[in-house]
């Protein structure tokens, strides 16, 4: 040990390998500052009783709902994409995770060159970027696909065509992570496959599905690219489009209280989800049971 | 009993269920992404070598490949390398954004993975919640949010000018690449910070305390034992932040607006909404999937690997 430390080309203070390391914790906390603080500084703005984004003028609802004309509530474009938001990402949810589930079992028991070619267009599909898909799918509903006008229909099936991986990588992942060993045990003692597929291990992929949702929903909120391109007008442009159509047009408090709004939204939708994760895990707790890193692992 | 179980799982599928029986349960999304994924392809390669409709200028795609018309591909070819290149400069333009924006990510994102994978404690589950806070937080609220604190009259200049480090207003969001460089690097840095951590969170440790009784002081550790074992991590890291960056141009849009710094995503995105350019943005489209084909193929391959070796 004196041999090892008197090799060290440091000083005394460098020789206690349990010395905390200051510099990389000042680091993170600067790190988590630049992180989260622009975006609390826009939160508090949309508080703002003025019409400026960087002087502070007093506290106030004004812009969520008192001001009869500018406010979320009032401005029909506003309020519009708030709707066109929550219903897309609603009906993506409901059709993409299912899809997105059943794909994950299937794949998972049917062996082969197709099963793999499929598995492998899935997985393409994850990593290809979005504007790539959003024009090209702009291009099938302009001149293949054509009975598909351009709004909510186009954009709900823009959006589940990307989101549908995310449900499947999660579930396999939860699937490797089960093994085999509980539904042969449930075949074993006399279970059909499909049997030991709905009452063993479905249940133990709910956590797995419920937080597939969760993200499914959480990103639809956050899409950008894709609604944008298979909008038709104004009225189905949601809170993402108005953001960016906006940002650099003189806007008002409005817009961050519409940002503020969506954060809102996904904050309050991971609460629900943590708290469905833990009720779905609740078998498997040891000790003080799932964290909430764990939920965010599972993302 | 043994037997005549496995004898029966031997046959799940053939006697118990029809063959198709399972390949059914993944049908639905398979073709869901046959019919709006992969065929758009081709719609793409029969739009950028189609024609344009000379009255309302709007692309003609040409379905049978034996009729494609190369003259548009040509073009843009032309003008991205030959001698009147004016498509040259956005496309190494992205290529040093990109390169630039990751780089400055790993700078960043592995001290921070580092940090809280080996020394967090019982803050872990705080820090990953803090960590992760930016998934939830939309895109477009944080680039909002800088658009507000880099205006003439946001924060940044009145921080600036207050303690009279520049005499007046820095115009930071009319076309510099800095700019759009950290506004690139602050979008997409936590999705490498979490690849990073799990990838350094898998390391065992007794190996880390191996290299330390045979004698190697923190930083040979880290050089010797760390950061080769963290090489996956990091390449994946910086494959799943630089893909999305490449199709990016929003963040651009925001932070710039500025031709002097547009990409190859503005390229795209431009000629879409502009009559009569319609077949110039599906062949920007197809050169753009050529060049990320080679990383996203290797991002998927290195997740085949991990999901094997996790099976077993």
């Amino acid at each position: 040990m004196s041999e090892v430390a008197a090799r060290s080309p440091m000083g005394n203070r460098f020789r206690n390998p349990w010395r905390k390391p200051r510099i990389l914790e000042s680091f993170i906390w600067l790190y988590l500052a630049w992180s989260i603080l622009p975006v609390a500084i826009a939160v508090l703005f949309s508080f703002n009783a003025g019409r400026s984004r960087s002087t502070w003028q007093g506290f106030s609802l004004r812009w969520y709902f008192k001001d009869p004309v500018l406010s979320v509530w009032h401005d029909p474009n506003l309020h519009t994409a708030l709707f066109q938001t929550l219903r897309l990402a609603a009906l993506t949810t409901i059709i993409a995770v299912p899809l997105g589930v059943a794909f994950a079992i299937g794949i998972d028991r049917w062996r082969g060159r197709i099963a793999a070619t499929f598995n492998f267009q899935m997985l393409l599909s994850f990593v290809m970027p979005e504007l790539i898909i959003g024009v090209t799918l702009l291009f099938v509903f302009a001149n293949l696909l054509s009975f598909v006008h351009l709004g909510t229909k186009a954009q709900f099936l823009g959006l589940v065509t990307f989101q549908v991986s995310y449900p499947v990588i999660i579930v396999r992942a939860r699937m490797l992570s089960i093994g085999k060993e509980y539904e042969e045990a449930a075949m074993d003692l006399g279970a059909s496959p499909v049997q030991a597929l709905r009452r063993v291990l479905l249940p133990l992929l709910y956590p797995a599905i419920f937080a597939s949702a969760v993200l499914v929903f959480a990103d639809v909120i956050d899409d950008f690219v894709i609604v944008r391109y298979l909008s038709s007008d104004a009225s189905t442009e949601p809170m993402a489009v108005k953001i960016f159509n906006s940002a650099r047009a003189s806007p008002t408090p409005a817009l961050n209280a519409l940002a503020t709004i969506m954060l809102t939204t996904s904050l309050l939708l991971i609460v629900l989800g943590y708290v469905g994760y833990r009720f779905s895990t609740r078998g498997e707790r040891r000790g003080a049971g799932p964290g909430f890193g764990d939920f965010a692992a599972e993302l | 009993m043994l037997r005549t179980a496995r004898r029966r799982r031997a046959k799940d599928g053939g006697v118990w269920y029809p063959r198709w029986f399972w390949p059914s349960f993944a049908a639905p999304g398979a073709v869901w992404l046959l019919v709006l994924f992969a065929v758009p392809f081709y719609v793409v390669l029969s739009v950028a070598f189609g024609t344009v409709d000379p009255i309302f200028r709007n692309p003609v795609p040409v379905w049978n490949p034996i009729q494609w018309y190369p003259g548009t591909f040509r073009d843009v070819l032309g003008q991205i390398f030959g001698t009147n290149a004016f498509l040259g400069p956005p496309f190494l333009r992205t290529f040093l954004y990109v390169a630039m924006a990751s780089a400055i990510c790993l700078l960043i994102a592995y001290p921070v993975a580092y940090y809280v994978a080996r020394y967090a404690g019982r803050r872990r589950g705080m820090l990953l919640v803090l960590l992760i806070a930016p998934f939830w937080i939309s895109y477009m609220m944080r680039m909002l949010a800088w658009v507000n604190l880099l205006g003439n009259d946001g924060l940044v200049n009145r921080s600036l000018t207050s303690l009279h480090l520049v005499g007046h207003p820095v115009a930071w969001l009319s076309g510099r690449p800095i700019t759009v460089v950290l506004g690139l690097v602050y979008g997409y840095i936590p999705y490498m910070i979490l690849p990073l951590f799990a990838g350094l969170d898998r390391i065992d440790t007794n190996l880390l305390e191996a290299a330390r009784d045979l004698g190697a002081n923190r930083a040979r550790t880290f050089a010797r034992v760390t950061l080769p074992l963290s090489k996956q991590a990091i390449l994946a890291g910086m494959v799943i932040v630089a893909l999305p960056m490449f199709g990016d141009y929003f963040t651009n849009d925001l932070l710039s607006g500025s031709p002097k710094t547009s990409m190859i995503g503005n390229l795209i995105d431009d000629s879409v909404g502009t009559p009569g350019q319609g077949t110039n943005a599906a062949v920007l489209v197809l050169i753009l999937t050529v060049i990320l084909i080679i990383p996203m193929l290797y991002y998927v391959s290195s997740t085949g690997r991990a999901t094997r070796e996790r099976s077993g």
